[in-house]
């Protein structure tokens, strides 16, 4: 017999498999922030926020990563959609909502192998690896992940028919998340307008916390709004990814 | 001793039960009715085609039962239970192979089978030798560990069987289970279903706009139009009690167009017959039967035929004596619909 488990394992084993078994799509939507990496953060000063350049921008690169990947995850549903798969699994007795929460939970996956790759890199450059906070991190930024990726396949569910309303909503925020969030340059030179809509930036929150966490400060003052921004996210995004995909039909 | 069971009383044979079936659709803030009011039953074991153009609510019904749309109004029991209040317990019962591709393209077919088996709560071991089994039955063993995206369509279409099929539902729902099929994938396609029917006895209600194919595989055909259904019965039922044989004579003069008209008057009572110049078209039912007593008199009165065609009646016969309006796919009535249907 099925349980809210069983479910929720089925589907997520369902999405990773593709994964696995073609490891490349993992750096894939690694190109962009590896270009960042590279390109970008050799521009920085030497010292950023009383830091080495490295050590303050490589956390926000692993953010940066998680976001590229997770925010377009909905486009992989949306093709489902199109292609009939999606209407298949609605005809089968698994549990609604857990279509969205297995799919959701997969996202962990690939960012956990995209932040090592990141870090394994990052490290003869002479960044400093603080295993323990960089495994904290890393575990808030899955519930931050499970709820960005659940947002984006209600998207996904809510463009059903219009593909370009997925690229264009997707593509509108993830900038103004991106750069509002102090993950490329320090806010704190910024005009005050700059800061007032950063601190409306959920994952301004993540990033600082990320930030401290990477640098070994577990007790960071930091680190508390960021675990409950990571958990808001997750917590609406479930809600609305359950909502749509109890609707979907 | 009445009562004892009150889940026995509700025990029938019918796998569908549905009465007074209604759905409608907001399009443009208009009001579509694609079903309406629909009363249907089906027994287990019955191999059902529901026939009807493009937009009849076909598509539409079939996805009330299958749970994927609930019902403006009215209500449907499928496999026993309520499509509105019991979805889960309908949905462990029943299979589907919908319009598009049941797996992913990103996929390869047997994970896709095993995960799909997994969904109906089959252990792993139970799951992953079904898939071996359907693999080997439907011929998709070289295929199976191929990315999806890469079979042809008929291969692909074979592996949306082998999924609706995974669990061995007692009730296998088909949309339009062979639209983009070559002729022989086709063919392929129906001698599958027929021995589904046939090994297994599993109910199967199908939908389909090919007159040929509702013919040919099955025991009953639905015909629906507008939301309505308009005829119920086998297709030999269907075609002999709205569509008679055609029976047409040629002679080499007209007069004995003339003459045969009059003389048939006498074989076939109650037909219509019609002449128009060396032609005579006879309008009856069992036409084979009466061919030959039709040529003994024709023969006995002297006039000399030369040539004789019978015409069985199709279901497109029936749809438009039933309608006014053919269901050809390449009828006047009908193009439209299909022009549709290919800029969608």
């Amino acid at each position: 017999m099925t349980t809210l488990v069983t479910d929720t394992a089925t589907v997520f084993t369902r999405e990773l498999r593709p994964v696995l078994r073609n490891p490349f799509s993992v750096i894939f939507s690694m190109i962009q922030p590896l270009f960042f990496l590279a390109l970008f953060a050799p521009l920085l000063p030497s010292v950023v926020g009383g830091e080495s350049a490295l050590q303050w921008f490589v956390p926000g690169i692993v953010v940066m990563v998680c976001l590229f990947g997770t925010s377009t995850t909905g486009a992989n549903l949306l093709f489902e959609i199109q292609t009939g798969s999606h209407e298949r699994m609605l005809v089968t007795p698994l549990r609604r909502p857990t279509l969205i929460i297995g799919r959701a939970l997969k996202e962990i996956v690939p960012m956990f192998a995209q932040a090592a790759l990141i870090v394994a890199a990052t490290i003869p450059f002479g960044f400093d690896l603080h295993l323990a906070g960089a495994v904290l991190g890393l575990l808030l930024l899955s519930v931050f992940c499970v709820g960005l990726g659940s947002l984006s396949y209600t998207l996904g569910l809510a463009s059903k028919n219009q593909e370009w309303l997925f690229w264009a909503v997707q593509q509108t925020l993830l900038f103004p998340l991106l750069l509002l969030a102090g993950m490329l340059l320090p806010l704190d030179g910024g005009p005050g307008w700059l800061q007032t809509l950063a601190k409306f930036n959920p994952l301004t929150y993540v990033v600082d916390a990320e930030r401290a966490l990477f640098n070994g400060e577990v007790f960071s003052s930091t680190v508390v709004p960021g675990i409950v921004s990571a958990v808001a996210v997750a917590a609406i995004g479930l809600l609305v990814g359950v909502r749509a995909m109890r609707r979907s039909s | 001793m009445a009562g004892i069971n009150s889940s026995v009383a509700v025990m029938t044979n019918a796998m569908i039960r549905t009465q007074g079936l209604t759905r409608h659709f907001t399009v443009k803030k208009e009001t579509v009715e694609a079903v309406r009011g629909l009363d249907l039953e089906v027994q287990k074991g019955e191999l059902v085609a529901l026939l009807g153009p493009n937009g009849a609510g076909k598509s539409t019904t079939l996805r009330m039962l299958t749970t994927l749309i609930p019902p403006t109004s009215g209500t449907a029991q499928v496999a026993g239970y309520d499509v509105t209040t019991s979805q889960r317990q309908v949905r462990n019962r029943i299979g589907y192979i919908g319009q598009g591709n049941g797996a992913g393209h990103s996929q390869r077919g047997r994970d896709e089978l095993i995960s799909h088996g997994r969904a109906y709560g089959m252990s792993r071991d139970k799951a992953r030798s079904r898939a071996a089994e359907l693999i080997e039955s439907l011929d998709l063993g070289a295929v199976a560990d191929r990315v999806v995206s890469s079979l042809s369509g008929g291969q692909r279409r074979r592996l949306d069987i082998a999924m609706g099929l995974i669990h061995a539902p007692e009730l296998l729902f088909l949309d339009e289970p062979s639209t983009g099929l070559d002729p022989q994938n086709r063919a392929n396609l129906l001698e599958h279903i027929r021995r589904l029917r046939a090994e297994h006895d599993t109910t199967i209600v199908l939908t389909t706009h090919y007159l040929d194919e509702a013919d040919a595989i099955a025991e009953r055909v639905i015909i629906v139009d507008h939301g309505k259904l308009i005829a119920d019965d086998t297709p030999a039922r269907l075609k002999a009690d709205h569509a008679g044989d055609r029976i047409v004579l040629q002679f080499d003069r007209e007069d004995d167009a003339r003459r045969a008209a009059t003389e048939s008057l006498g074989v076939v009572t109650g037909a219509d017959i019609e002449q128009v110049a060396g032609t005579v078209t006879i309008s009856a039912d069992g036409g084979t039967h009466v061919v030959p007593k039709l040529m003994r008199r024709l023969d006995e009165a002297g006039v000399t035929v030369t040539s004789v065609e019978v015409a069985r009646p199709t279901l497109d016969d029936v749809f438009l004596n039933l309608t006014g309006r053919s269901l050809r796919e390449d009828g006047a009535t009908t193009t439209s619909s299909i022009d549709q249907e290919l800029a969608a």
